[in-house]
């Protein structure tokens, strides 16, 4: 069975798509090498439209009004300005609302385009553009460490990644965030409180590494300006031993957190990228994979939800589950030497 | 137009969802249709696969491996039509529910008139209302302008104007779609369903052909002022929908294309099968589908030939499970559960859940907590869709649901639970239903197909309902009324074939159990007491043949609506005890 291949891995390359929603501006050039968050592409538009009822303004019918308009489509507008003159000894005038562009004229009216809301795409991690997307963007490609994430809060950032501890279940508090982590990336393991966000926030903490996060913290976090990553999901879920291993081997390192809103049909996810020397360019990883024994696997489900294992062998036809429900199953065996049963549904492949 | 199945024999049938893709395949057998078999494989629409018809492949594989029917050719392609050594199928139909739901703006006049027709109609689809504009839209032009291109539709529906009725109203509000359609990007722009006044449709055209994705009209959905009809509009959005997720989903255009155009969205089609049960009972009583998804809770009842369906993307078990709290409080979910499972476990598992919709619980007490958001889930559907009935559909009392005969239910955790007594559990405390009523438990998720086939081909999905691949949970007599909780309000005597019989007393509160197994025929007959209601009025006494099932005859004195004791042990104590009573 085909499985999803989650990403936790000491050397990789990485190719990432940035992509504007709408046509915008490029500004990287190709062959350019970029930092995380360098902004790569942006994009704006009207915060309003304002419709002007020119032919009811004067009076007259909607093609007499067009034909008394003074702008056209494209023309920029002051507050003001004005956008028809009447005819007669005291011609009436139709002035324009607000500053703006006109977009369109007709059947006696004229829409101006108001206000500008802009839209900036960083570059989400530190690499070479090596294909640009017209209007939209770029494909920028790195080489480093990969760890990815379940949530994050949409903010992107780089700094030297510390610890409070050697493990990643330390409860973060406020009382154990100082000064001394100002600039930094934190990993650590929970948070249990919004009070501790807040706090980070007021230390410009650059970043938040946790293993997973309280659903009752997500609007909170959504609010923060420095990116706040989950590795597992939500919960009090503890982060998975590969994950682990390999972001406690990398504190003070310099490291990007994209915590990028998870988008299950782009594909879209947060992660973290530790960018490393490069000596031989090593392949892209699989996305997708064939679920096989001798595979290192994620478990998606309690009783194990979070653990890392092996697969050590696929069970033939449907396996009757401790719930009741039968699925195809897999033999996996923890890191501890317990060996369980695992649905196929519930396994992702680690690599 | 698609060509017609009915000369064919085989179909294989594709049901994609958000979680699994199913591929079933009927045949002739001894001059009926059977189902044969299924296959399944994990949905692809998500990345990193982003593409449909690697897991149609994957299920058709898996259909193979179990029949030994070679299905696709060396090339991934589908043998079609059936070949001389017994390979391929001679036709192919799909259904779909994966994807994210559709935004939709709905337009319309009147609040109370097109604009709630309208919005019954966009219930018949996989969508979520974003914008409303209608004539009671204090809102300026512009303001309206910047709503619509805030909202970012998929789809806009616009209704309005009885048929020969005043235009000018609409034609305003045209203005506004039309300017916001134009200035949204090309691959951004919505899709237009038109269902208003007739009389408008040219001026529909040449306002919106040109800056929509695709301009689709339909016959007006309130005809007059005391008229509306769905059915039309509600096909022709079907239609939209599979326009617009072609668009956005790759492998679903060459899936379209196998299918020679039978392709519809899932709950469409669980609804047309549902009406096209009805018609053929004849019966003046109603016929229920109810489908708890990954994607939306499905409600879909038919009376003869009026039929309502409504589709909850909100309540879908997948991953819009946390918006389920806006909808209602986590102690309502909690309630349904037999174990001690705080809170803030629950929310975890809503917002986990929603990352990962195809995992299976695989412990005893996540597949509980999975169990209660399902209740919840349905039971909030069901409510919401009663709101639709037709007023012909007359219920014992307003505050409960008609009479249905019989309810069909799918879904995954419906079909998953083991037994069948926990499925039948699950079904009774959601719906609530009311008077004798079979339930009936597709747990291979056959409705939709069958819904899809029988347009062209009437006499599989008869076969198919005949032919024992949908598993009968039992008859259930569910009493209304007032007794002291203990008091006796029914006796029952099932007389068996072989005139051998069984009693029970079945007092308020509780849930009995008389044994008749699949398949088998019996006489019950019904002596309500303290003018209990068996749905044939106060008191009434009924006899009445009964089909059996896999839990049997099932008699349901707990009251409606259901209540719960306020202390959670004793709650928890009772809950335990109608469970085992269904044998769950």
């Amino acid at each position: 069975m085909l499985a999803p291949v989650y990403h936790v891995l000491p050397f990789t390359a990485i190719e990432r798509e940035r992509t504007l929603p709408i046509d915008g501006n490029v500004l990287a050039k190709m062959g350019q090498k970029v930092n995380a968050t360098d902004v790569i592409a942006e994009a704006s538009w009207a915060r309003e439209h304002r419709l002007v009822e020119v032919a009811r303004a004067l009076g007259v019918s909607a093609s007499q009004a067009d034909r008394l308009l003074r702008v056209k489509v494209g023309d920029e507008v002051n507050q003001g300005s004005e956008l028809a003159i009447g005819s007669g000894i005291i011609p009436r005038s139709v002035q324009a609302p607000c500053d703006g562009r006109v977009v369109v004229t007709g059947g006696g009216q004229v829409l101006i385009a108001a206000g500008d809301t802009s839209l900036e795409l960083k570059a989400g991690l530190s690499g070479t553009v090596i294909q640009i997307i017209p209007n939209r963007g770029a494909v920028i490609r790195a080489v480093g460490a990969l760890i990815q994430g379940r949530w994050g809060n949409g903010r992107i950032q780089s700094g030297t990644m510390v610890s409070l501890s050697e493990t990643p279940d330390e409860l973060i508090t406020a009382s154990n965030l100082d000064v001394s982590l100002r600039g930094s990336i934190l990993l650590g393991g929970f948070i249990r409180d919004a009070d501790a966000l807040r706090v980070a926030e007021e230390l410009s903490l650059r970043g938040l590494i946790l293993s997973s996060i309280s659903p009752a913290l997500l609007s909170t976090a959504m609010q923060m300006n420095f990116p706040i990553i989950s590795i597992q999901g939500f919960g009090q879920i503890p982060m998975n031993s590969a994950a682990s291993r390999l972001l406690f081997s990398n504190v003070k390192r310099e490291v990007t957190v994209n915590a990028e809103n998870f988008d299950r049909y782009t594909g879209k996810r947060p992660e973290i990228i530790i960018p490393l020397p490069v000596t031989q360019e090593p392949p892209l990883p699989p996305e997708v994979d064939t679920l096989a024994p001798g595979q290192t696997v994620w478990i998606r489900r309690p009783p194990h939800a979070g653990a890392v294992g092996t697969l050590m062998h696929l069970k033939s036809g449907l396996t009757a589950l401790p719930s009741g429900i039968r699925a195809r199953a897999a033999e996996v065996r923890l890191e501890s030497g317990e060996q369980i049963l695992v649905p196929l549904v519930n396994l992702e492949i680690v690599g | 137009m698609p060509v017609s199945l009915l000369e064919d024999s085989s179909l294989l049938a594709i049901n994609v969802g958000a979680s699994t893709t199913r591929a079933a395949l009927f045949d002739v057998v001894e001059g009926e249709y059977r189902f044969l078999a299924q296959g399944q494989a994990p949905s692809t629409a998500e990345a990193p696969f982003k593409d449909v018809s690697l897991g149609v492949r994957q299920a058709i594989a898996d259909l193979q491996a179990i029949t030994g029917r070679i299905l696709l050719d060396a090339d991934q392609q589908l043998i079609k039509p059936t070949q001389l050594d017994g390979s391929g199928v001679d036709a192919l139909a799909v259904t779909f529910s994966a994807g994210p739901t559709l935004r939709a703006v709905v337009v319309g006049l009147l609040s109370d008139v097109s604009l709630e027709s309208a919005r019954k109609l966009a219930e018949t689809a996989y969508l979520q209302v974003v914008e409303t504009i209608g004539l009671n839209d204090h809102r300026k032009a512009d303001e309206q302008i910047n709503a619509l291109l805030h909202a970012r539709p998929d789809v806009i529906l616009l209704a309005g104007g009885t048929d020969g009725g005043a235009t000018r109203s609409i034609q305003k509000i045209l203005e506004s779609i039309g300017l916001a359609c134009y200035l949204t990007p090309p691959e951004k722009r919505p899709a237009v369903l038109f269902a208003g006044n007739q009389s408008l449709t040219d001026d529909i055209k040449s306002s919106l052909e040109k800056w929509s994705a695709s301009l689709h009209t339909s016959p007006n959905i309130r005809p007059s002022l005391e008229t509306e009809d769905l059915t039309p509009a509600a096909r022709e959005l079907a239609q939209v929908f599979v326009d617009v997720r072609k668009r956005q989903m790759p492998g679903l255009a060459e899936l379209a294309a196998w299918s020679g155009g039978h392709i519809l969205p899932t709950a469409y089609a669980e609804g047309r099968i549902i009406r096209f049960l009805s018609q053929m009972s004849g019966s003046s009583r109603g016929i229920l589908g109810v489908d708890i998804g990954a994607t939306a809770a499905v409600v879909a009842a038919a009376f003869g030939d009026e039929w309502t369906l409504g589709v909850y993307p909100q309540l879908g078990v997948g991953e819009n499970l946390p918006a389920l709290l806006h909808y209602c409080r986590i102690e309502d979910i909690v309630r349904w559960m037999h174990l001690d499972i705080s809170p803030s476990v629950v929310r975890d598992y809503l917002y986990q859940c929603s990352l990962f919709p195809g995992t299976l619980p695989a412990t005893q007490e996540e597949h509980v907590i999975a169990q209660a958001i399902s209740r919840q889930a349905l039971y909030l559907a069901v409510r919401a869709a009663k709101k639709n009935f037709p007023r012909t559909a007359r219920p014992l009392r307003p505050d409960l649901l008609p009479i249905f005969e019989p309810i069909l239910a799918a879904g995954g955790v419906v079909g998953d639970a083991p037994g069948g007594g926990q499925s039948l559990l699950l079904l009774l405390d959601a719906i609530q239903p009311v008077g004798v009523t079979s339930i009936i438990l597709d747990q291979n998720n056959l409705l939709p197909l069958l819904g899809i086939a029988a347009e062209f081909n009437p006499l599989l999905p008869v076969h198919i309902l005949e032919s024992g691949a949908f598993m009968s949970l039992g008859t259930v007599v569910s009493v209304v009324g007032q007794a002291p909780y203990g008091a006796p309000v029914l006796r029952a005597r099932l007389t068996y074939t072989d005139g051998s019989e069984a009693h029970v007393e079945v007092k308020f509160g509780g849930l009995d159990v008389l044994p008749l197994a699949p398949g088998q025929m019996a006489r019950l007959t019904l002596q309500p007491l303290h003018r209990a209601d068996i749905g044939n009025g106060p008191g009434r006494n009924a006899t009445i043949q009964v089909t059996g099932g896999a839990i049997g005859v099932v008699f349901d004195a707990r009251g409606r609506p259901l209540e719960f004791p306020s202390d959670p042990v004793r709650r928890r104590e009772l809950l335990k005890k109608w469970n085992w009573f269904v044998g769950g």
